[in-house]
């Protein structure tokens, strides 16, 4: 069997001040076969956050959600959504590293399926979720952009790293 | 190849720093995490296997994307037969309306999957398999697996183990039932060192 280095750090992006909004990785290479963003840090005013590819909208995203609050585990789901809602119930709050979030593309790079991701998202002050999204395109992801909606802004501190994992 | 160009155009004001690994640098990190085979399929068949696993990890991670005629996928280690009772396992899921939970205790097959059996809808899984190579311990696996349908889909956590003390030296995953894997489907096995 071939046997091969892998799981490479690709970008780190790190906000300053609290007016950010969107923090994009743009121009992604197609030579890896999966990438993984891990997520740490704040929102300005408590909310989910929010993950869109290419800067294409719509209504191409849907998932379902697994989570829990500490008193109770449940499920839900969305559809025909402009956008990957990330979180629900383990959405980022105020505190500076207090949410976290490990996002997988598997298979981003190719142009015969739908994309599907998955994300474990978690906060210790409000609850932790696992989920599984859609992304209705062929397409294959070259930017992902990591957003927040509305009033609240990425917090001063948050970081983002994008990793490439190569199979063989 | 790094990424050498990082969008800004959505920061409105505020500095942000950004910093990219040029992947040709002088100094290369140690490897830990190694790619070891990639299973793609060109046609749909019922199974597939990685035979011949190197001992020299201590753990193996399975990354797959694959499309399904049956949602069950499941996996097997070392050839086990199909009517083997030598696994236990405990999933968590949720559906989209409620979360439940469940097992199967003395079976014959470990679960990494259920995905929709739609043709262009292909579900993910992260199957983390510890210490593979022990020959004194069972030998268990954590999943993360989903798949979204747009009205429909599982979001699905899995523990299981192999209640046998050999070491893996191979693993077959499996479609469920009459069912078979999807062309295109991805399974990529790894290594992690410790």
């Amino acid at each position: 069997m071939a046997a091969g280095s892998t799981y490479t750090p690709i970008a780190t992006q790190t906000v300053s001040g609290t007016t950010t909004a969107s923090v994009t990785f743009s121009s992604i290479p197609s030579t890896y076969t999966d990438l993984i963003i891990v997520a740490n840090g704040s929102l300005t005013v408590a909310d989910n956050s929010y993950i869109q590819f290419n800067g294409s909208g719509g209504t191409a995203y849907s998932g379902t959600v697994l989570k829990g609050d500490g008193s109770a585990a449940s499920s839900n789901r969305y559809s025909n959504n402009d956008r990957i809602v990330t979180d629900y119930t383990s959405y980022p709050t105020t505190t500076v590293g207090a949410w976290n979030a490990v996002i997988h593309f598997i298979n981003y790079a190719n142009t015969t399926t739908y994309k599907t991701t998955l994300i474990r998202s978690n906060n210790a002050q409000n609850g932790t979720s696992s989920s599984a999204h859609l992304w209705l395109s062929t397409a294959a992801i070259t930017s992902i952009a990591l957003q927040t909606q509305g009033t609240p802004k990425w917090g001063n501190g948050t970081t983002f790293t994008l990793y490439g994992i190569t199979a063989a | 190849m790094g990424i050498r160009s990082l969008s800004t155009s959505s920061i409105s004001t505020g500095a942000k720093r950004s910093k990219v690994w040029d992947q040709s640098a002088v100094v290369i990190p140690p490897n830990s995490f190694d790619s070891i085979a990639t299973v793609t399929l060109g046609s749909d068949t019922s199974s597939i296997s990685f035979s011949s696993i190197p001992t020299t990890y201590t753990h193996l991670q399975i990354r797959m994307f694959a499309g399904t005629t049956f949602a069950d996928v499941f996996m097997r280690f070392n050839g086990d037969a199909s009517g083997n009772s030598n696994y236990s396992r405990h999933f968590l899921y949720g559906d989209g309306t409620s979360a439940a939970s469940g097992n199967a205790i003395t079976d014959a097959n470990l679960s990494v999957g259920y995905y929709s059996t739609n043709a262009s809808i292909f579900g993910s899984s992260v199957v983390d398999i510890f210490d593979y190579n022990s020959t004194n311990k069972n030998k268990t696996i954590r999943v993360l697996s989903g798949g979204d349908a747009n009205g429909s889909g599982l979001i699905v956590l899995y523990s299981g183990s192999r209640n046998l003390t050999n070491a893996v030296t191979s693993i077959t995953i499996l479609a469920g039932g009459s069912g078979v894997l999807r062309t295109n489907s991805k399974f990529a096995l790894y290594g992690i060192k410790g």
